[in-house]
Formats: structure tokens, C-alpha cells, sequence
């Protein structure tokens, strides 16, 4: 009876998420005739494929109990990198090797300074963010656009799906990390490792967990989710940018957040962190379908939902215990 | 003989916490690991398990030099163990806590099917039937505790290390982990047990080592020695028996009240009770783990606060909604979770003591450090704190000497109520008598205590009068004429129905 409750109150964020996206989405398809075709809910994910794969890196990050403020710089340094060196004849294919090196090295290096040193993850991913936005402007401080056949092809192709829709490959290779990424979280030692640190580090650390490896792996996935990210982001604006991805750390963990997972860690499901995105997503949406609601209406509707959500949570954890 | 550990030295800054202690453990045999609060059983015990280096003496298992580079190189030498603060994972499943990290798995990926029945098969070993899917922070300490025990037992495990295993179980939940170590012992664990309980290590163990202070005081075979020996030689003198105490107590006139709650009650908390508290009486608060009492002291602290019901102190209603409002009218409260509620352990013994003076006085005006020099030698003079050291680090402490330092804290504040939950829990013989004598001491100067402990024994020689508690609800208000704990359990069992 109790286990039982227990069970069903750990899905009670992520239930609550989803009647959420479903709530708006029925609002949105009863006031406007065009939302209700399906195709509305694919262009979000046309629109927030980089998002999604961010945000998934800073899943694993959360469920830890850490967090990393550097995505949105790693996402911008990506798209530079990328311009700069496609602008210099390199071929795209070591371009991506080159620019998921980055991201990924970019990740176990502050991984390691948290580690080594016990450090905030809060502070050193800081400094991480600095650091890569400042190396954007190094290469470029002007906007520098993709002209390369294999990017412009990857961007413009459709990938047609049953009943006349379609989703950018940019979504596929979204939904492709997704199932990756819950593969390794509930099928692998690491994923299951990443949830016992997010319970208790130290218990964790008693057991003879490898929390050291551990850790410093989830910051090496969430750089190379931002690195990835950024790459689906030059396919969308076929630009490199230093000002791209501006406060794109705090969507991600927004979006972590309101899919249900808690940020001092242990608990959540990357599947939730889907729908996070395809609630901020359907706001977005709805505002612009609305017309005459201004854009940062969106940001005062995300901030509300959060309020409610970490308080849901707060609610849930407490009755728990 | 599969364990022997010798000549082993451990200093810590300011302190040898062993110095030159021999160990042994034979296959098949459970041995008590016996001392007071300070003797270095958790020192040896961390040094064994990997987690501390040593800085001289040599560790052999089965013969072999071992030097444990952390608590996984233990446990795959085959040394498993059970710490007091059950350490596994409240978010995961049973399975999981059981199993983390040697998990079955094909080609990297995890099977659950198996592993949950794995799972499902050590807990039987233990007796134990659970959903393993379940989360873990769904069970009662009790059974967490035997989880833990479950994944020890995993490993291929030739030592079991148990680390006051049973200092928050309730009898019948003693007797089943008493029968469990003795099921593994006849299978030929070596099982290494460090217990409060003078009474469970007389029940169960072989052979036990004493400790005193961070030195060896002996190895005896338990069929040899009688508690009263074991007992002198833990504190390294005669003891002073706890019968005394009963003349201690004065006798009980009619006195003020201090405090009158009125039908306060806490939806999910504790149903609505009555309770009037004098000034220099000791009311008891007994009943089973989860039963409210916690609850209860937390209400009259302001803790947490009541949904109804009006609480009176001097005879005039007061809302006690935060510490800081019960703080002002003169109560104190010393949570049982000494480690997360009460001290921060970075601090030192010091700092720790002055913080409430400080607080009561304000930010305004600093306590001088020659001030707070003098508090802190006083209460370490007055409660026999151990090291005598006032800029030792908390968190060094052993479990009783830091209760000692919670306990400063508030005294030195004069508090008028004091509320202990569970002040002696996890602490040896010698300083529990110390802290009784000094609620006994405390009440005949005047002060009113509230006083909760999962001993009957204890309750009972202590309290003037017994709440009894039972599944969040006061069932019955018993005046302490002779009461016995089988009146007591009665009382529990019967729900207060007479």
C-alpha cells in the first residue's frame, strides 16, 4: 500500500507535466483552427531540437544534484566553430568530429575541477560559461554564415513522416540521442550510478560506486550535448554566432525542471525533460498564434510554471517522507 | 583466522584516536567490538573498511597483507559493511540498493528480471519477503538496515561488519537481526559487531575486544567475563550502577505550571493532545518508533506548528510558530538527529557552544572570544566532554561527546523547558549515565524536561510522569508510581483502551 503510492507519487511530476502539455494543447487547438493539426506539435520540435538534446545533457547533470551553467556558451562556440572552420574549406565531417571533441573535452575538464577539487558545480561551470562565450568573440565577433553543401542539405531536407508531416533531421537525430540517453540512465551501470549520487554521494561512495568516474562523465555528456546541440542549431540558422544561445543554460534547466526532475538530484526521467521542452515549446506557440501578446510574455508564463512546478515538487517530496 | 589487524596507529590532528591496537577475527564467530564514545571502535572500524589510511600497523586477511585504498577495494577483498547512518540510496529501488554496482548485466546492459530476483533471494536468506521494485525510502529504518545487510551479504563477503546495527530497531526487530548474524555466523562469517547494548553482545557475540581510549584494553571470550567486568573495564573504572539515580530524585511537591497545551494537534503530524508540564517535573515520552513523539516535541518547539489547539506558558496563550518564539519563552529542544539538526560539524566545540548564546543576545553585540573561551571550558569541565578541547572540530567528536556538546549549547542558555528526543541514543554506557544524572540534576533545580527515548528503562527511571504514545495519538497519561515497561508495552498494545 505505502510502496505502492510511493511508486505512483515518483511519476506524479512528470503525469502532471504531460497534462499540462495536453491542457494547452487542447486550449490552443478549441481557439485556433490551424493548431490542431499535427504538424503544430512537430515544428516545435523542429523549432527546439537543440534545445531537447541540451537539455538532455543537463539531465544527467541535475539528476547528479549538479548543475552546469556553460551549455549555452558551449552551444555558441559550437556554431563558431563550425562556420569558421566550413568558411576554410574544412570538410563538415571533421568539422562535427572536431566541434563534439570540444564540447566533450570542454565538459571533463570542469567535471574534473568539480571533482578534484570539491568545488560547486554552480561556480566552476560559471566560470566555464565565461570562458567559452569569451572565445566565441575570439573567433569572431560578427555573425559568420554556413554555406556548406552538407550543412545547408541537412537543414533544408524534410524527413517525411505518415499523414503529410514532416520533421527536419535535426529532430530525428533529437530523438535519436533521447533513446540513447534513456537507454544509458535505466540499462547501464552509469545511469544507475548517476541516480545513486543524486541520492546520497556519500552513500554512493560507501557502496563503491565509482563516483569519481561518474561524475566527471556527466559533465563530459552535457558538454557534448551542448556541442551537439550546437551543431543542430548551425543546421537551423545556418550560422555561426557569438551571441547565439544567449541564457539558453537557463531554458535547459527550466525545461529539466518542469519535466519533473528535482534539482538537488536523484530523482527525474529524461523522458520528462521532452516534455519540459514541449511545454516551453507550446507557450512559445501559443503566443505567437495569438498575435497580439508580446514575446516576453512567454518568459513571465515559463517563470510562472516554474513557481508552480518546484512547488509541486516540494509538496510531493514532502508527503513522501 | 581471516582478520588480523596489528599495531595499528591513527592520529588525527590533536588526537591519537588509536594507538598500538591489536585485532583479530576468526572465521565462523561474532566478535563485539566494545568501549565507550571516543575509545576509537569507529576509528578501527573506518581503518578496516578502507576508509582512513593508517599511519603504523599492518592489516592480513586470510593471511595476506591488505592495504585498502577506499571502501570498494574493501569490499571486493571480502570485507563488508553495515554502517550505524544506513548509507544506500532512499531513491532507488530495494533491488537496486542491494545490488548497485554488481548488477547482472549482458553486453553493459542491466537485467532486471534477474537481478530483482537476486535480489528477492538474499532477502529471503534474511527472512525477508519485499517488493523489490519498490523505492527504498518507502521502508522503515528496520528494514532498510537489513537491506543493508542484504547487499553486504552479496558481495562474497568473509567479514560482516556491523556498525551499531541496532540502535534504532525495536525489540522484536532486534531479535530478528540477532537471528540473522547467527544464521551467517553458522555458515562461517566472520561477523564483527559494535553495539551499545551490554545486553545483545551477552546475547549473541563469541568473543569481544574492549577499547578505552584509543588503546587496547583486552580480548576476552564472552563466556568469561560477566557485564559487570566488561563494563568496568570499558570505563576503566568501577561504575557507578544507575541504581543510585532512584535516590537521587527528590521528592515531588506541587509546583506551577510551566507550560499547558490544549487539544494541539497537526494534521498528518500528531492527533490533538493535553498536556500540562511543571516546573522541575521530567515527563516521559514513551512509544514505539513513528509513533509522535518526535512529533509532539517539535510542536511544543515551534518546530513545526499546530493547526489547532492553543498552547499557554505562565498562563498566557503564546503562538510558539518558529523555534525562535519558543526560544524567547525559555524552551530548548535537542533532535535526535544530533548530525543534520543539531551542530554543524565544521565548527568547533566552541563555536558550537557559543552559537546559541549569540543567537539569544542578538548580532548586535559579539560575544568576546576570551568569553566564549570561558562557556566552553565550563561546559566541557561540567559534562566531561572528551577530547577537553575547545577548538576541536565537531564533527571529530564521537556520537556522545558531540550529544554532550548539543546538550551545552542549550544549557547554557537556561532554558526553563528543556525537550530531549533521543539523547542517548548511539552512546555508551558510561556517558548515557552521565546524561541521566544530569536531567535528574537539572529538574531538581528546577527545570522542566521533556524527555523521549525508545528505552523503557530509561523513560521510566527518569520521568515523573509518562506520556504514551501510540500511532501519532497520546493514549494514555500515566503518573510514575512503580510503573514497570510491561505496564508500559501493555499500555502501547492495548491502545490506552482501560
Amino acid at each position: 500500500m505505502t510502496t505502492l503510492t510511493a511508486s505512483r507519487q515518483r511519476y506524479l511530476p512528470i503525469i502532471a507535466t504531460f497534462a499540462l502539455l495536453v491542457g494547452a494543447y487542447g486550449f490552443g487547438a478549441a481557439q485556433y483552427e490551424a493548431f490542431a493539426s499535427g504538424q503544430v506539435v512537430l515544428n516545435i520540435l523542429i523549432d527546439n531540437a537543440f534545445l531537447l538534446v541540451v537539455a538532455i545533457g543537463m539531465t544527467f547533470v541535475i539528476l547528479t544534484g549538479g548543475i552546469d551553467l556553460s551549455v549555452g556558451a558551449v552551444v555558441a562556440l559550437s556554431t563558431l566553430v563550425s562556420a569558421r572552420l566550413l568558411a576554410a574549406g574544412v570538410s563538415p565531417l571533421v568539422v562535427l568530429v572536431l566541434v563534439l571533441v570540444i564540447g566533450g573535452t570542454l565538459g571533463l575538464g570542469m567535471g574534473a575541477v568539480i571533482h578534484y577539487f570539491e568545488l560547486q558545480p554552480f561556480i566552476v561551470t560559471l566560470a566555464g560559461m565565461f570562458l567559452a562565450r569569451g572565445l566565441c568573440y575570439t573567433i569572431s565577433v560578427e555573425s559568420i554564415s554556413i554555406t556548406d553543401g552538407f550543412f545547408t542539405t541537412m537543414a533544408q531536407t524534410p524527413v517525411s513522416l505518415p499523414g503529410g508531416m514532416h520533421v527536419s533531421t535535426s529532430v530525428v537525430i533529437a530523438v535519436i540521442v533521447l533513446a540513447v540517453a534513456a537507454y544509458v540512465l535505466h540499462f547501464t551501470r552509469l545511469g544507475r550510478t548517476v541516480y545513486a549520487i543524486g541520492g546520497s554521494e556519500q552513500s554512493a561512495m560507501l557502496m563503491g560506486l565509482p563516483v569519481a568516474r561518474t561524475k566527471i562523465t556527466v559533465y563530459a555528456i552535457s558538454g557534448l550535448c551542448s556541442a551537439l546541440g550546437g551543431v543542430l542549431l548551425a543546421f537551423y540558422t545556418l550560422s555561426g554566432n557569438a551571441l547565439h544561445a544567449v541564457g539558453m543554460e537557463l531554458d535547459a534547466i527550466a525545461a529539466v525542471v518542469i519535466g519533473g526532475t528535482i534539482l538537488t538530484g536523484g530523482t527525474g526521467y529524461v523522458l520528462g525533460t521532452v516534455l519540459g521542452v514541449l511545454v516551453l515549446g507550446i507557450i512559445q506557440t501559443l503566443i505567437t498564434f495569438d498575435g497580439t501578446l508580446s514575446s516576453w510574455w512567454t518568459k513571465i508564463v515559463i517563470g510562472a510554471l516554474l513557481f508552480v512546478f518546484i512547488v509541486l515538487q516540494r509538496l510531493v517530496s514532502r508527503r513522501a517522507r | 583466522m581471516v582478520l588480523r589487524m596489528t599495531g595499528i596507529r591513527k592520529r588525527f590532528p590533536g588526537v591519537v584516536a588509536l594507538d598500538d591496537v591489536d585485532f583479530r577475527l576468526l572465521p565462523g564467530e561474532v566478535h563485539a567490538l566494545m568501549g565507550e564514545n571516543g575509545a576509537g571502535k569507529s576509528t578501527l572500524i573506518k581503518v578496516l573498511t578502507g576508509v582512513y589510511g593508517v599511519d603504523a600497523g599492518e592489516i592480513e586477511l586470510a593471511g595476506e597483507p591488505v592495504s585498502f585504498t577506499g571502501p570498494a577495494a574493501a569490499q571486493r577483498a571480502g570485507v563488508s559493511t553495515v554502517y550505524q547512518e544506513v548509507n544506500l540510496c532512499p531513491n532507488l529501488s530495494i533491488a537496486e540498493n542491494i545490488l548497485l554496482g554488481r548488477e547482472p548485466r549482458r553486453f553493459g546492459r542491466i537485467r532486471w528480471a534477474p537481478m530483482r530476483r537476486r535480489a528477492e533471494e538474499l532477502l529471503a536468506r534474511l527472512d525477508l519477503e519485499l517488493d523489490v521494485s519498490a523505492p527504498l525510502s518507502a521502508q522503515s529504518i528496520a528494514v532498510q538496515q537489513l537491506v543493508a545487510i542484504a547487499r553486504a551479504l552479496d558481495v562474497d563477503a568473509r567479514v560482516l561488519v556491523l556498525d551499531e546495527p541496532t540502535s534504532s530497531l525495536d525489540s522484536h526487530e532486534v531479535d530478528r537481526l540477532l537471528a540473522v548474524m547467527r544464521t551467517l555466523r553458522d555458515e562461517g562469517m566472520a561477523i564483527l559487531f559494535v553495539t551499545h547494548f551490554i545486553d545483545q553482545v551477552f546475547a549473541i557475540s563469541d568473543r569481544m575486544t574492549v577499547l578505552r581510549n584509543g588503546k587496547l584494553v583486552g580480548e576476552y571470550e564472552t563466556a568469561e567475563i560477566t557485564p559487570v567486568e566488561l563494563v568496568t573495564r570499558m570505563i576503566g573504572k568501577e561504575l557507578a550502577t544507575l541504581d543510585e539515580l532512584e535516590q537521587v530524585r527528590p521528592e515531588r511537591t506541587v509546583r506551577e505550571e510551566l507550560l499547558r497545551a490544549e487539544e494541539v494537534g497537526r494534521a498528518g503530524g500528531i492527533e490533538p493532545f493535553s498536556l500540562g508540564i511543571q516546573r522541575g517535573e521530567v515527563v516521559g515520552l514513551a512509544g514505539l518508533l513513528g509513533s509522535g513523539r518526535t512529533e509532539l516535541a517539535r510542536l511544543l518547539f515551534g518546530a513545526d506548528h499546530a493547526d489547532q489547539g492553543t498552547i499557554r506558558v505562565d498562563d498566557k496563550p503564546v503562538s510558539l510558530r518558529t523555534p525562535r518564539a519558543a526560544i524567547a519563552r525559555g524552551i530548548a529542544f535537542c533532535s535526535e538527529n544530533r548530525k543534520t539538526e543539531g551542530l554543524v560539524e565544521d565548527l568547533t566545540v566552541r563555536e558550537n557552544i557559543a552559537l546559541a548564546v549569540q543567537a539569544s543576545r542578538g548580532w548586535t553585540k559579539p560575544l568576546s572570544r576570551k568569553r566564549q573561551e570561558e562557556i566552553a571550558e565550563s561546559s566541557i569541565k561540567a559534562l566531561d566532554i572528551r577530547p577537553a578541547n575547545p577548538e576541536a572540530k565537531v564533527g571529530e567528536l564521537s556520537g556522545g561527546n558531540q550529544q554532550k556538546v548539543l546538550l551545552a549549547r542549550w544549557l547554557i542558555t537556561e532554558p526553563r523547558l528543556l525537550i530531549l528526543d533521543e539523547p542517548t541514543r548511539g552512546i555508551d554506557i558510561g556517558a548515557k549515565t552521565e546524561i541521566q544524572k544530569l536531567v535528574t540534576r537539572l529538574a531538581a533545580e528546577g527545570m522542566a524536561v521533556v524527555f523521549i527515548s525508545a528505552e523503557l528503562e530509561e523513560v521510566l527511571r527518569l520521568s515523573d510522569r509518562v506520556l504514551v504514545l501510540r500511532d501519532r495519538q497520546v493514549v494514555a497519561q500515566l503518573d510514575n508510581d512503580a510503573l514497570t515497561p510491561e505496564q508500559i508495552m501493555a499500555t502501547i498494545a492495548d491502545g490506552g483502551a482501560e
